[in-house]
C-alpha cells in the first residue's frame, strides 16, 4: 500500500505541537475564540461551525466531557482521512488534546473504522510516546488540571456510523441507529455526556489554526469557507491521489490540476453528494455553492451514468441501517428503478414516480444517509436524461 | 462443541470482560474479538457475553447482525473482502471478482468447505486512487489484476502450511 499525495501538503510542513504549546498558554474561551476567528467548519463534509460546537460543549456543566475524533470515513471516493492517519496522526492527536482543553474533557476517543485496522498498531505507537513525552496525561505541558488521554476504538463496517449519534450509539455498544437530534451530543452525548464529535481533518486543520494564528486561515478562501481543503480525487482522471486546495476552488481549475479536463460530470461529496455535469464546470466547492467532505470522483466522456447511479443505489440499499422507512424502502424501490432503467424499460412516468420518492426521502429520512441516498441519483436524472431514456438493452453476454 | 472448547470460550470472554469492562460500551470490542479469534460470534458466546453484561441475548444477536465486520456464521480464517464500490467498479473490480471465485471455487457470501477463506464484498475501502483493492482480514491490497490474485491466496495458503491451525497474517506481506 503506498499513500499518494500529488503536490505539497500544510500537514507536511506544521510544526508539531506548536498550536498544542499556545493553546496551553491561553484561556479556555481564548481558544475557542481563536477558533471561531478563523471561521473553520467541520471537515466531515456537514459543515457545522467547529467553534460554535466547542462553545456549546464547553458551556455545558458537566464532570464529564468526551472529545471524539471521526475517524470512520466511509464516504465513497474518500481516503483523505486515512493520508492523514498514516503520516500526519500527531496533528490529530494534538487538535483532540486542544478541543479538550477548550471543553474540559478529560476523555477522548478516535473511532476508526474497520476497514483501517491496519492503521492501529501505528496509532497505538504515536499515542504512547506522546503519553511518555507528557503530551497525554496529567497536567499536560504542565498546564495545572489539564489531563486528557485517548482510546482507540473499532468500527466493525457499518457506513452509517460515520454519523454522529450513530458513532455514539456504537460506542455505547448498540446497533448503529441514528438518534433523533435534538438534544445534540454537545449536550447529550457518549453515556449521556456532553461529547464533541469532529473529523479527523478538522482536528488537524485545528492544530495549525492554533500554531499559525486564525488570521492566517481566515485569509483563504472564500468569506463563507475559509481555509484550506482535502480532496480525495479518483475516478477517469491521470493523477488520482490527495491533494489541498482553497475553499472556493472551481471544478474546472480542480480538473486542470488532477489531469481530467475531458470529463463529463464529476462526483462531488461521494455516493451522498451531487452529479455535476460539465456544463456546471464552473461552480465552486465551497459551502455556500458546492458543500462536500472531500470526495472527488471524475467521470470521462464514456462512463455510463445509469451504472455510476445503480452503483451507488446498491451501496445505500446495503448499507442502511433499516430503521426508517424511507430510507429502508425507498432505496430499495430506486434500486428497483434504475435496473429498469438500465434495460431500458422504463416509462417517463415511472421514472416521474422515482424522482417523487426520491425528494420524499430527501424530506422524510431520519438521518443525513437517506436524506442524501437519493441525490446522486436525482442529479443525474436531471442532467443526463438522454442517456436514461430510450435504452436499448445491452446484448446478453456483451456486458453485465 | 467440545466441552473444552467452551470452556476455552468462556474462560476467553471473562478475560475480555476484565480487560474492556463489564459495562454496556464494552460490548463490541468484547465480540470484535472473539471475532478474531472464533471466526465468529457463536450462539453460545452470545449468551455469555449477555449473561457478563447482564443484558437480553437478543440484545447481542442484533449488534451481530448489524455490523458487517461480525458474524454468527462460522467465516473461513481468511476473510477476502474485495471493494465493489464506485471508483473501485471503475477501475475493473469485475474480473478480479471472477478470477477470485474460479480459483476458490466459491461465490461471493460464501466460505469455502475447508474453512480457509471466506469471499465477500467490501463497501468502499478507502483506496480508490488505487483500486481495485481489497483486504485480506487485516491487510490492504491494491491495483489487483486478476493475474495478481494467484499470488495472494498462495500466501495466504502457504501460512496454512507451516502454521497449521494459527492465523499467521505476517505471511501476506
Amino acid at each position: 500500500m503506498h499513500n499518494t499525495k500529488t503536490g505539497p501538503l500544510t500537514f507536511g510542513s506544521a510544526r508539531i505541537n506548536a498550536g498544542l504549546q499556545h493553546a496551553v498558554k491561553k484561556h479556555r474561551s481564548e481558544i475557542i475564540a481563536e477558533i471561531s476567528a478563523s471561521g473553520m467548519k467541520g471537515r466531515g463534509g456537514a459543515g457545522f461551525p467547529t467553534g460554535v460546537k466547542w462553545n456549546l460543549a464547553a458551556a455545558a456543566k458537566d464532570e464529564h466531557k468526551y472529545v471524539v475524533c471521526n475517524a470512520d470515513e466511509g464516504e465513497p471516493g474518500t481516503f483523505k482521512d486515512r493520508v492523514i492517519l498514516t503520516e500526519y496522526a500527531d496533528l490529530v492527536f494534538e487538535g483532540m488534546s486542544i478541543a479538550a482543553l477548550a471543553i474540559g474533557a478529560k476523555h477522548g476517543i478516535i473511532y476508526l473504522r474497520g476497514e483501517y485496522s491496519y492503521l492501529r498498531p501505528l496509532l497505538e505507537a504515536i499515542l504512547q510516546r506522546r503519553r511518555n513525552e507528557g503530551l497525554l496525561g496529567e497536567n499536560i505541558l504542565s498546564r495545572e488540571g489539564f489531563t486528557f488521554d485517548i482510546e482507540i476504538r473499532m468500527g466493525s463496517g457499518a457506513y452509517v456510523c460515520g454519523e454522529e449519534t450513530a458513532l455514539i450509539e456504537s460506542l455505547e455498544g448498540h446497533r448503529g441507529e441514528p438518534r433523533n437530534r435534538p438534544p445534540y451530543p454537545v449536550d447529550t452525548g457518549y453515556l449521556g455526556h456532553p461529547t464533541v464529535v469532529n473529523n479527523v481533518e478538522t482536528l488537524a486543520w485545528v492544530a495549525c489554526i492554533l500554531a499559525k494564528g486564525a488570521h492566517w486561515f481566515k485569509s483563504i478562501g472564500t468569506d463563507k469557507s475559509t481555509g484550506l481543503k482535502l480532496f480525495s480525487v479518483s475516478g477517469d482522471c491521470e493523477h488520482p491521489g490527495v491533494y489541498e486546495f482553497p475553499m472556493g476552488i472551481s471544478v474546472a481549475d480542480l480538473l486542470k490540476e488532477v489531469g481530467g479536463e475531458d470529463a463529463k460530470a464529476v462526483q462531488i461529496g461521494g455516493a451522498s453528494g451531487h452529479c455535476v455535469p460539465a456544463s456546471e464546470f464552473a461552480r465552486t466547492i465551497a459551502y455556500e455553492d458546492i458543500p462536500t467532505g472531500g470526495s472527488i470522483i471524475v467521470f470521462g466522456p464514456d462512463r455510463d451514468m445509469v451504472d455510476v447511479s445503480r452503483n451507488f443505489l446498491e451501496f445505500f440499499v446495503e448499507e442502511s441501517c433499516g430503521q426508517c422507512t424511507p430510507c429502508r424502502v425507498g432505496s430499495a424501490k430506486l434500486l428497483e428503478g434504475v435496473e429498469k432503467l438500465s434495460k431500458g424499460a422504463c416509462s417517463m412516468q415511472y421514472l416521474r414516480e422515482l424522482r417523487g420518492l426520491g425528494e420524499t426521502m430527501q424530506l422524510a429520512s431520519k438521518c443525513g444517509l437517506g436524506q442524501s441516498a437519493p441525490n446522486a441519483f436525482l442529479s443525474i436524472v436531471a442532467h443526463f436524461k438522454d442517456e436514461l431514456m430510450g435504452r436499448i438493452a445491452a446484448a446478453p453476454g456483451e456486458k453485465e | 462443541m467440545f466441552q473444552t472448547q467452551q470452556d476455552k470460550l468462556n474462560q476467553d470472554i471473562q478475560r475480555w470482560g476484565d480487560e474492556f469492562g463489564r459495562t454496556r460500551s464494552a460490548l463490541i470490542p468484547i465480540l470484535q474479538e472473539i471475532q478474531a479469534k472464533y471466526f465468529h460470534v457463536s450462539e453460545h458466546a452470545m449468551q455469555v457475553v449477555a449473561n457478563m453484561l447482564d443484558i437480553h441475548p437478543v440484545e447481542v444477536y442484533g449488534v451481530v447482525s448489524f455490523y458487517s465486520f461480525l458474524d454468527h456464521r462460522p467465516k473461513g480464517k481468511f476473510i477476502i473482502r474485495l471493494c465493489r464500490t464506485l471508483s473501485c467498479a471503475m477501475q475493473n473490480k469485475d474480473r478480479v471478482a471472477r478470477q477470485l471465485e474460479n480459483d476458490l471455487g466459491i461465490s461471493f457470501g460464501e466460505t469455502t468447505p475447508d474453512g480457509r477463506f471466506t469471499l465477500e464484498w467490501a463497501n468502499c475501502i478507502g483506496m480508490c486512487d488505487q483500486g481495485p483493492a481489497m483486504l485480506v482480514n487485516d491487510h490492504v491490497f491494491t491495483r489487483v489484476t486478476p493475474d495478481k490474485v494467484h499470488d495472494i491466496l498462495d500466501g495466504c495458503r502457504r501460512a496454512f502450511g507451516v502454521f497449521a491451525t494459527e492465523k499467521r497474517q505476517e505471511y501476506l506481506v
